[in-house]
């Protein structure tokens, strides 16, 4: 059942949000083993959330727009009391004494956490094989990566676990996940929704946003998580756009641009097929579909190599052991840093560390960070073209189905490939989202990508509404 | 300039940073109240405890407080952008500080000095402050402590650190350097500016050179909090530059500590490896943008700061402004300058307040009364004792000169009773007379003594002087 009519069911009192609780933990329990979606799952709290929730309806009050919802978080997000690992050992037994802005929020809307997903360690990965806790399992093919970082989140809706999840994209975290998993994720525009209260990785491209199984859960969610905070300085100072009143606007009319660049050249054939055809969709429902170029577009994935580990060098360098978390002792202050830092991060957190420490290095900063950071300007620019012809693009967002597990993970090079697609729209800060349209030849699911400019997510959620509804009709009639 | 140390041949070059804690009502980043003296870890929030997940909002008082010392130091006030400063260091939350890098808020002021010469400033940013350690055991040293205690109530304090330029020649230029900037900072109230607590901290910048050769290689001493260790700490450090380059040795780079008790500079790190901060802009904050009508509404909001105070004071008394700089100093030149205007002799008040008026209250002190007291005492009714007591009790009581004068007694001396009571006294102490008759000066004192044990302190010196003077026939 999608979201929103498990919250028309509870606030109706038709059915209680106990019973809807317990239902999605049975599933849990049931296949949990197998798909790891989670690091913790928060069943009693959530069992007493859902109860409070049912005491307000037959009190007659209204719990909000989620009532009585069941939500899985990914593990970077902070949650009062409740441990919070980014999937990482250095961060043991640490429990946040704040709850995230979008925690709280959703909490107000009547939404009732089930548990904290698994990721890619401090949200870096394409696969959820980077995790301290171990992999997560695709539940299409348990045998398969869920995709990544936010892997947990995506393998959890598309389980059955709960219907919505929310995570964290940095590159591509939440899209190509989704699109591996076959549900609906959205990167909204950066500073729709606040930061405050979500672990960073790179603060200049994190971003927050919903995975859902439909296109119309997704909008619910975001109108309820977005808006200003004043919590955070780069939060936009106004209201989310009311992106689930224009859901049935349809695309007549709406210029949709087919990104040349992110559509040939090591994308699997499966996956531009069906690309083609997701823009002859829009095109016969009367949108305006061309070819659309964004040159810079292909610097993305150096670009973003350089500025997100250069960023998280410095976001994680918080974690010394001296405050919280994992702490191993040494004689000196400097050794003790080493050594926790040691065996409490991950080879690919420590390989990114070492990447950003050096691009920010005082003799390489011109030529790496730098550098990078014009890139990054000529990829707005390039953009900002781009949607002075088209109100939205179209891309594939992962450029293969779900591969197996480990089969990139001696390659950090190719596994980095696996955002190519996504990394642009991070760098631009624009949002984007990845809609199920149909599968691959080997019968896992396919996304298709919808990119927007900045606050664009109206137009953007009408074109996934429309591509959903062709999916859907695909499938059943096949 | 004269107060050198160095021998001849050598000139030093100093230049100053200054840390200053702003006094707003809370931290830089964060809500948390920004209090001095409270139980350690009580002023603490995810935010200003750098937590996971937390993010920074500057704190627009802050900004304000720091946009106003930059004016009143004559800066260009410009669109910032907070950088982040990458290094490790147990008592820092975040392990990187926010500050300003390549672009402050505040650049390219002067300062001027009481004697006039202008300072000039590089820049003044914005950053938040670091924790502090407490090490136990071992003597406070952390090489040697058994543990080590950290309080957090500091960090994510506003400070703004005003960089000199490397205009200062000696160690007294810098003194007045920091005590003017020091008076600016309580002017125009940004920051209390206490050096004892902590809340303004300076480091020293000094090198050594021959005459007319390019700048010498120089050392950082870090850390002085007070203005005599400033001025000593200087002093050492250029003499022990000098005494390595005469004895054929280099200079090394490096970053020094004062210690006061024993009157030398400690090697603390070296430069040669010196740390890279990797400097970035930091991407949880949007730049400072302030407008023109911002940097208008400062302008307008400045209080006269201490070198104009001086000027109008010295304008008005007809003298150099470092004459007047107790006046501004003592927080008194409104007084002065009403004082004047009512008539006073200015050398006279400048000379009272200088002397006489560093005590509580005398800022209230009527102007027109201690212009009638300063009349009465260029007028010869009371000497410059008596007028000293008077003033006293002015302050301390409110009341007007004639009458305190009167009920003290001040009346001044006929010429001819004083004179018929030296000559009492030259008659009574025959020895002592020719003693003094024949040139021996200390006697002197004794007679004018004696004379005011008789009149009761009411004979002018001066006049019981020339009156011995014109007896001996000298």
């Amino acid at each position: 059942m999608t979201a929103a009519s498990l919250s028309a069911a509870v606030r109706s009192g038709e059915r209680s949000a106990l019973a809807v609780v317990d239902e999605h933990l049975a599933a849990i329990e049931a296949r949990e083993d197998q798909i790891h979606a989670f690091n913790l799952v928060t069943a009693e709290a959530a069992r007493s959330v859902a109860a409070a929730i049912d005491q307000r309806v037959e009190a007659g009050e209204d719990p909000g727009p989620l009532a009585g919802v069941p939500i899985a978080l990914k593990d970077n997000l902070c949650t009062r009391g409740v441990a919070t690992t980014c999937s990482s050992r250095i961060l043991d037994g640490w429990r946040p004494p704040y709850d995230a802005t979008v925690v709280q929020r959703l909490a107000d809307a009547g939404a009732v956490m089930v548990g904290k997903t698994n990721l890619d360690e401090f949200a870096m990965g394409s696969s959820t094989e980077n995790s301290a806790f171990g992999p997560t399992r695709n539940p299409h093919d348990t045998s398969r990566v869920p995709g990544g970082s936010s892997g947990g989140s995506a393998a959890a809706v598309a389980a059955g676990f709960s219907p919505l999840a929310l995570g964290s994209d940095t590159g591509g975290s939440i899209r190509q996940p989704a699109a591996l998993c076959g549900v609906v994720g959205v990167k909204p525009t950066y500073g729709l929704v606040s930061r405050y209260g979500l672990i960073a990785f790179a603060s200049s491209l994190d971003q927050i946003g919903p995975f859902a199984t439909t296109v119309d859960d997704a909008a619910m969610v975001l109108e309820v998580i977005g808006g200003h905070d004043p919590a955070d300085s780069t939060s936009i100072p106004r209201a989310v756009p009311p992106v689930r009143r224009h859901l049935t606007d349809g695309v007549a009319g709406l210029r949709v641009g087919v990104v040349t660049e992110l559509s040939g050249e090591g994308i699997a054939p499966d996956v531009a097929r069906r690309v083609n055809e997701a823009a002859e969709v829009l095109a016969a429902a009367g949108a305006e579909v061309a070819e659309a170029s964004v040159p810079a577009a292909v610097y993305g994935l150096s670009a973003y190599y350089l500025i997100a580990p250069a960023e998280a060098s410095s976001n994680l360098a918080r974690y010394d052991g001296v405050r919280y978390g994992l702490r191993v002792d040494a004689a000196t202050t400097p050794e003790m840093n080493l050594a926790t830092r040691t065996a409490g991060f991950g080879d690919e957190v420590k390989r990114r560390i070492m990447l950003g420490t050096y691009a920010l290095s005082a003799g390489y900063y011109d030529a790496y960070y730098g550098k990078a950071q014009k890139v990054r300007t000529l990829i707005i620019r390039d953009f900002t073209a781009a949607y002075q012809r088209f109100d939205v693009l179209l891309s594939p967002t992962s450029p293969t189905t779900a591969f197996p597990l480990g089969d990139k993970t001696a390659d950090p090079l190719t596994m980095y490939l696996n955002d190519v697609c996504t990394i642009p729209s991070n760098l631009s800060g624009d949002p984007a989202m990845s809609v199920p349209f149909g599968t691959g030849d080997d019968g896992l699911p396919v996304g298709v990508q919808v990119l927007a400019p900045s606050l664009g997510e109206i137009d953007m959620f009408r074109t996934a509404a429309v591509l959903e509804a062709a999916a859907v009709r695909e499938e059943v009639t096949s | 300039m004269s107060d050198t140390v160095l021998p001849e041949g050598w000139e030093m070059v100093v230049g100053l940073e200054v840390h200053c804690e702003l006094s707003t009502a809370t931290k830089l980043f964060c809500g948390c109240p920004n209090q001095f003296g409270s139980e350690p870890n009580t002023n603490v929030c995810p935010v200003c405890l750098g937590l996971p997940g937390s993010l920074p909002v500057v704190n627009g008082s802050a900004v304000t407080y720091a946009m106003r010392l930059g004016r009143a130091l004559h800066c260009e006030v410009r669109r910032s952008v907070f950088a982040r400063k990458n290094y490790f260091y147990p008592d820092m939350p975040k392990d990187y500080q926010v500050s300003q890098y390549d672009l402050p808020t505040n650049v390219e002021g002067w300062l001027e000095l009481p004697d006039g010469t202008r300072v000039g400033i590089e820049r003044a940013h914005i950053e938040e402050d670091t924790g502090k350690s407490t090490h136990v055991g071992g003597g406070g040293r952390i090489h040697e402590a058994g543990y080590s205690l950290v309080d957090y109530n500091r960090a994510g304090v506003p400070l703004i650190e005003i960089v000199g330029k490397p205009d200062l020649r000696t160690a007294e230029q810098a003194r007045q350097y920091v005590a003017e900037l020091r008076a600016i900072i309580l002017a125009i109230d940004v920051s209390d500016a206490r050096m004892e607590e902590g809340s303004m901290r300076v480091d020293a910048n000094v090198s050594v050179n021959r005459p007319g050769d390019p700048f010498g290689t120089r050392c950082e001493i870090k850390n002085l909090n007070s203005l005599r260790s400033l001025g000593r700490a200087i002093d050492y450090e250029a003499l022990r530059q000098v005494d390595l380059l005469e004895a054929g040795e280099r200079v090394i780079q490096q970053t020094r500590h004062w210690d006061e008790a024993d009157g030398r500079t400690h090697t603390l790190r070296s430069k040669e490896e010196a740390e890279d901060y990797r400097y970035f802009a930091e991407p949880d904050l949007v730049p400072l943008e302030p407008s023109d009508d911002d940097v208008r509404a400062i302008d307008e909001a400045l209080p006269p700061l201490p070198a104009d105070r001086r000027r109008a004071v010295a304008e008005a008394a007809g003298v150099e402004p470092s004459a007047a700089a107790m006046t501004v100093e003592r927080d008194l030149d409104p007084l002065a300058l009403a004082a004047i205007e009512a008539g006073a002799a200015p050398d006279r008040v400048l000379t009272h307040i200088d002397n006489n008026l560093a005590v509580d209250g005398a800022d209230r002190l009527d102007p027109r009364a201690f212009a009638r007291l300063i009349a009465m005492e260029t007028g010869g009714e009371l000497t410059a004792t008596q007028a000293k007591t008077v003033l006293a009790d002015m302050v301390e009581t409110g009341r007007g000169p004639e009458e305190l004068a009167s009920e003290h007694g001040f009346e001044a001396m006929d010429t001819g009773e004083l004179a018929s009571v030296v000559d009492g006294l030259i008659a009574e102490h025959p020895d002592e007379w020719a003693s003094y008759c024949d040139g021996n000066q200390k006697v002197a004192g004794f007679f004018v003594g004696a004379v005011m044990k008789a009149t009761k302190g009411q004979a002018d010196g001066k006049v019981v002087t020339s009156l011995l003077r014109e007896r001996a026939g000298s």
